[in-house]
């Protein structure tokens, strides 16, 4: 005789906690540390851009303000506009260029390190993982990678622009340092590597979990 | 008595390719008998991997039903799907989609975390589970470091570790030689007998067929014929010859 077991209805599949989630984040990041790398230095590279432009303008907009004969002389042999009134066009042309390369720049990296991972992404679905340890589990590698990569890129272009800036026109860059414009400065290009990093790959991740794990495991790479 | 764990209904699957459509399956309707070991055979194309795909849960029918110990899958949230694929089915592919950024123990111990348990005990389990699989002493090697026979077996204690109860092989020995393949197929049926295990493999060994309690041939998405273990043993005989002539 032929029955049908018929058994209580299935469960809702146990949540992992974020302390798993975390453990496998770093445990990914740690082992593909070069490719790791190489995202992360596509972020350094990003943010030092941004920073340093932005951080340039503030030096130069605070010489400018001095209204100083001998530093008016450099800043004109250097191409700046000192009779300007309000921001250079020319200026925030180069910012907003180097917004976008900045941009451009850390979503490749990001997108790149996500989507070689999607049939990946496709198995961890077959063994039962949910959507939403998937978009976790990016979510958190892509914010370790994003903040630290900003970090790192903020300083290196305030490092940069303030050596550059030193070697034109000397000790007076210091005196008249503008503290709160660049802190701003690099505040802004600090949130926008982190936010666009973890945007860049937690966008795709969703995508890729969202579909039926045979679909994800057949996406070319 | 016996039960049956698994109950394809009339499934259909249709892809669409922009304005050609491909009728994979063509309404395939099986029932499977818990603790079976059913090979699946075919010509490429035939739609066995479809057949995989959807009654493992991880593809979609466009028509039809998948009912396993008597739950519909039609009825199951995502989550609870997800439940089902951790802890009802184990699955066994053909390129061993291992993740290469972990090592063996960390591509079983993966799957049993997902069953609730902390990495360590995972850990535990995956490394028992290695060990009856022999590879006790490889635990610590990422697959590229791993033969195709060694990654496969690493493949089939993921697949065990939760204790499924079927396990899903798509052409588990198509990557791999003959010798290595017959020990993996070996492997499988040994875990079968040993647990009560439903096996469903695909195919294309003859030599397979004798370990299977049903071969189910599909053509061109259609069941073209089902065999229990006696009549194969006289098909076996008739194709080699001696023993009749
Ligand atoms: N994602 C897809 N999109 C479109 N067509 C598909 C897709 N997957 C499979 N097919 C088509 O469905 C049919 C059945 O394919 P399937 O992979 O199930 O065959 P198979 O029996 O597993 O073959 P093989 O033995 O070569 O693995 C084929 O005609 C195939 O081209
Ligand atoms: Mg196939």
């Amino acid at each position: 005789m032929i029955t049908m077991n018929s058994q209580p209805s299935i469960p809702l599949q146990t949540r992992v906690p974020w302390s798993v989630v975390f453990f496998v984040s770093w445990g990914s990041l740690r082992r593909r540390i070069f490719r790791s790398l190489i995202t992360m230095i596509g972020v350094v590279l990003g943010i030092a851009f941004l920073t340093y432009m932005l951080v340039n303008d503030r030096m130069v907009n605070s010489l400018v303000a001095m209204k100083d004969d001998a530093v008016n002389v450099l800043l004109q042999k250097a191409g700046v506009d000192i009779f300007r009134n309000g921001p250079d066009t020319m200026v925030l042309l180069l910012i907003g260029l180097s917004l976008l390369t900045c941009l451009a720049g850390i979503i490749n990296a990001m997108l790149m390190s996500v989507t070689e991972r999607i049939k990946e992404i496709g198995t961890l679905k077959c063994l039962g993982a949910e959507d939403s340890f998937i978009v976790k589990t990016y979510f958190v590698e892509s914010s370790l990678q994003g903040v630290l990569g900003t970090a790192c890129g903020a300083l290196a272009g305030l490092l940069v622009s303030v050596a550059v800036n030193a070697a034109i026109y000397g000790g007076v860059v210091f005196s008249v340092f503008p503290w709160m414009a660049v802190l701003k400065a690099e505040l802004i290009a600090f949130l926008i590597g982190s936010v666009m990093s973890v945007l860049a790959s937690i966008i795709p991740a969703y995508w890729a979990a969202c579909k039926q794990p045979v679909d994800a495991m057949r996406v070319e790479e | 008595m016996a039960d049956i764990i698994l109950q394809a209904q009339g499934l259909t699957k249709v892809y669409a390719m922009g304005a050609e459509t491909v009728h994979a399956l063509k309404g395939v309707s099986l029932d499977v008998l818990r603790g079976q070991y059913v090979s699946i055979m075919g010509p490429s194309g035939s739609g066995k991997s479809t057949f995989f795909n959807i009654v493992g849960g991880l593809d979609k029918p466009t028509a039809g039903e998948v009912v396993m110990d008597g739950q519909r899958f039609g009825d199951l949230n995502s989550s609870q799907m997800a439940w089902v694929r951790c802890h009802k089915v184990g699955y066994i592919f053909q390129s061993f989609n291992l993740i290469p950024s972990m090592t063996a123990l960390e591509n079983v111990a993966i799957a049993r975390i997902f069953s609730g348990l902390t990495p360590s005990e995972a850990r535990k389990h995956a490394a028992a589970v290695l060990d009856q699989v022999g590879l006790g002493h490889r635990l610590r090697h990422v697959p590229s470091e791993l033969s195709g026979g060694q990654q496969q077996r690493v493949a089939i204690a993921r697949a065990m570790v939760n204790k499924p109860e079927m396990i899903l092989a798509d052409e588990p020995t198509g990557n791999l030689d003959l010798h290595t393949g017959e020990d993996i197929i070996r492997l499988l049926v040994a875990l079968q007998k040993e647990r009560n295990i439903t096996v469903i493999t695909a195919t294309h060994d003859m030599k397979m067929l004798a370990a299977s309690d049903v071969v189910v041939w599909i053509r061109d998405g259609q069941i073209a014929r089902v065999a229990q273990r006696d009549e194969i043993t006289i098909e076996v005989g008739s194709i080699d010859g001696k023993t009749l002539a």
